[in-house]
């Protein structure tokens, strides 16, 4: 029993990580395709102590990988999810297990609301074995698909109509799957989501488009960017489209439920401009450059709605305190597990390329 | 003078920018010069001709082609080399086609700059491609500076072109820095240059790996005698001066980080089989085929065209 969760339910994450790696196979054998732990269990996010306690997790977690990326343990650095964490658990409180989502290249909250066991995602960002992707893909591609989580993207805009797919699979199933594609102000302005959205509307598909607006693509404003509004240009599409506080948890839930709702019940697609703020910069990269394009005020007013305050205050701070160190110790077993997982065999590098095995010709002639 | 790959591309930029007022740059987070070859731009020829563009990249680029016919030499700044495939479209079917569909009556003078291409190291499998051999393929003009006097020379001459041509700055060349005592000046398109004589093999390197080619060539001096021959440009290449080359060492070794089928080493190798006097079988060094570079450093490398197989290739010729 966790301490956060009420007397006679269940633990609300699942167990603590399964120590074994993924990688069993040699390296530079057919590859291994089946992950050695059991099926991991979505985040239940019901109540307000446990989306409090998931908020705290993105927020340490985040926290824990900066320090990773200033010691080199993690290479090429992060796109850090802080100041966004409310709409991530706000959403992934509305989903069911068998609903799924599509992330973005700022993907650690989303993935981390749905599930992912942050051992796992640890030991990925760190490029070991016992990562989620074992190792592959890190910090912009984390997925696991028994959680729903069509993966997290390098390039944007480009999961929107991926998640339309799986929408569209799903229903022809007769599956009342709902999916969810996560995206920013940015993607706003790639045809392929514009497109997104006709296709969702005209075929009435179950999807629900998270616009997480936190004012900037990089360094460029929304303001001087958006032609129009986010949620003008969903209501365009007939497609129902909602403004809402993306600092606040229970907003963003509230809203989300009604949509996956509608969704589920045929109601076809829905949209949400989630108003929330980046703390840190765009890429960890970023402190190694000059970049002024927010003042420092701007960046102090929004830490004041930071989320997490909020939602630790709904739930008394005596609670918060006894839930935020159960993060803590988790987190503090994650990253163990993270860096005591070994690091992969060179020799198999091109291991999982094909589904089918195909082995690709090697780069050079021995 | 000492001066750095990016600062290279920054002043041939600015070059261009003060002699010919129809060129104009968009891109991405190009105001505040974020990847480094557009810093300073803003501030001294203005946001009518520094063009921070929102996310757009289909659309930007083929704003490109429409702006190139009314007369503006744009370039264009990507800021990861797999946006390239994103903007196929407007690069080959738009911009490389009109010259000849329209008989003739102009070409399509835009610039792609790719700052970063090839493996960044720890960013993945969607950042760390080197699509150079796609669009020499498709007959897009193609140039891979490996020094900042070439990067300078060739980023001008590929913004005074009247076709299109698309200029990658491999990450792994962007330290490189050259002591410069001469004034900078526009490099030809289509000229290869030989960056080290030698006799018993011309070694042809790609990019960034002309610096490891150079360093193999060294070390293995007193074995063997290595010529190496950078293209710089991949389409036109300079199949003349391989021709010469190959006419004096008769052995051929191509490192090339494109993936190995189809790759640009590919065609290096059949067209020396067709065309010049080979006296050993010619070996290439590539990235295997298919790659997608996985996130693991260790993997990342593994992956990569290495001086390991360099060695093992020139002395293989040798035999
Ligand atoms: C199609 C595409 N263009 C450019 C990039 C480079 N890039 C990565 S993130 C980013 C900004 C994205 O802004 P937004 O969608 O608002 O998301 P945020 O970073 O604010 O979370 C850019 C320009 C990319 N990865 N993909
Ligand atoms: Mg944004």
């Amino acid at each position: 029993m966790t301490p956060g969760a009420p007397a006679g339910t269940a633990p609300a994450d699942s167990a603590p990580a399964d120590t074994a790696p993924v990688d069993t196979a040699p390296a530079g054998t057919a590859p291994d395709t089946s992950p050695a732990d059991a099926p991991p269990a979505v985040a239940a996010l019901d109540t307000p102590e446990r989306r409090y306690r998931m908020l705290r997790l993105i927020r340490s977690f985040e926290e824990r990988a900066l320090g990773l990326v200033k010691s080199g343990v993690i290479t090429g650095g992060i796109h850090p999810y802080i100041g966004q964490e409310a709409v991530a658990v706000g959403v992934c409180a509305a989903l069911g297990p068998a609903d799924r989502l599509a992330s973005t290249h700022r993907g650690h909250g989303h993935v981390l609301a749905r599930g992912l066991d942050p051992a796992r995602m640890l030991a990925e960002l760190a490029g070991r074995v016992g990562g989620s992707n074992r190792g592959r893909g890190g910090s912009m591609h984390a997925a696991d698909l028994r959680l729903g989580i069509l993966g997290a993207n390098g390039i944007v805009g480009a999961g929107a109509p991926i998640a339309v797919g799986a929408a569209w699979a799903d229903r022809q199933a007769g599956s009342d799957a709902v999916a969810v594609a996560f995206f920013g102000d940015g993607a706003l302005n790639q045809g392929v989501l514009l497109e997104s959205l006709n296709l969702a509307a005209m075929w009435r598909l179950p999807v629900l488009f998270v616009c997480e607006n936190n004012g900037y693509a990089t360094t460029l404003p929304a303001g001087t960017a958006v032609a129009g509004s986010a949620v003008g240009r969903a209501a365009a599409f007939g497609i129902p489209a909602t403004e809402v506080d993306g600092m606040d948890t229970e907003a963003v839930r509230a809203a989300a439920e009604e949509a996956v709702a509608r969704a589920r019940n045929g109601g076809g697609p829905a949209f949400l401009e989630c108003r929330t703020y980046r703390f840190e910069g765009h890429h960890t990269m970023e402190r190694l450059m000059k970049l002024h394009y927010r003042t420092p005020e701007e960046v102090a007013a929004w830490r004041e709605r930071d989320p997490l305050p909020r939602a630790a205050a709904a739930i008394g701070a005596g609670r918060a305190a006894a839930l935020d160190a159960e993060v803590d110790a988790r987190l503090a077993a994650a990253e163990e597990f993270a860096l005591a997982s070994p690091h992969p065999d060179p020799a198999g590098a091109a291991d999982h390329l094909y589904a089918s095995g195909l082995r690709p010709r090697a780069g050079a002639v021995a | 003078m000492r001066l750095s790959y990016t600062k290279a591309l920054n002043r041939a930029l600015a070059d261009e920018l003060d002699t010919d007022p129809a060129v104009c740059v968009f891109g991405e987070d190009i105001g505040a010069g974020m990847a480094g070859p557009t810093l300073g731009l803003l501030d001294r020829f203005g946001s009518e001709r520094i063009v921070d563009t929102p996310l757009s990249e289909q659309a930007f680029t083929a704003m490109a082609v429409g702006a190139a016919l009314a007369g503006r030499r744009p370039v264009l700044e990507f800021q990861i080399p797999s946006l390239l495939f994103l903007v196929f479209e407007q690069l080959v079917n738009q911009a490389h086609k009109f010259s000849l569909m329209s008989g003739g009556q102009s070409g399509v003078p835009l610039t792609c700059l790719v700052p970063g291409s090839g493996s960044r190291s720890g960013w993945a499998g969607q950042h760390s491609d080197h699509p150079y051999s796609l669009f020499a393929h498709s007959g897009v003009k193609t140039v891979v500076p490996a020094t900042p006097t070439d990067a300078y020379g060739l980023l001008r001459s590929a913004i005074q072109d009247p076709d299109p041509v698309v200029v990658f700055a491999p990450a792994a060349a962007l330290p490189v820095r050259e002591t410069v005592t001469w004034d900078l000046a526009p490099v030809p398109l289509g000229r290869a240059r030989v960056h080290r004589a030698g006799t018993d093999v011309t070694l042809v390197a790609v990019g960034h790996l002309v610096h490891d080619a150079l360093a193999v060539a060294e070390e293995l001096a007193g074995e063997i005698s290595v010529e190496v021959f950078d293209p710089r440009t991949l389409y036109p290449f300079d199949w003349a001066a391989l021709g010469e080359s190959l006419e004096r060492t008769g052995r051929l070794v191509v490192i090339d980080d494109s993936n190995r089928s189809c790759g640009i080493g590919a065609e290096v190798l059949a067209t020396a089989a067709e065309e010049f006097r080979l006296i050993a079988p010619p070996r290439r060094i590539t990235r295997p085929d298919g790659t997608v570079l996985p996130f693991a450093p260790e993997l990342d490398r593994a992956l990569q065209p290495d001086r390991e197989q360099l060695r093992h290739a020139l002395r293989a010729v040798m035999k």
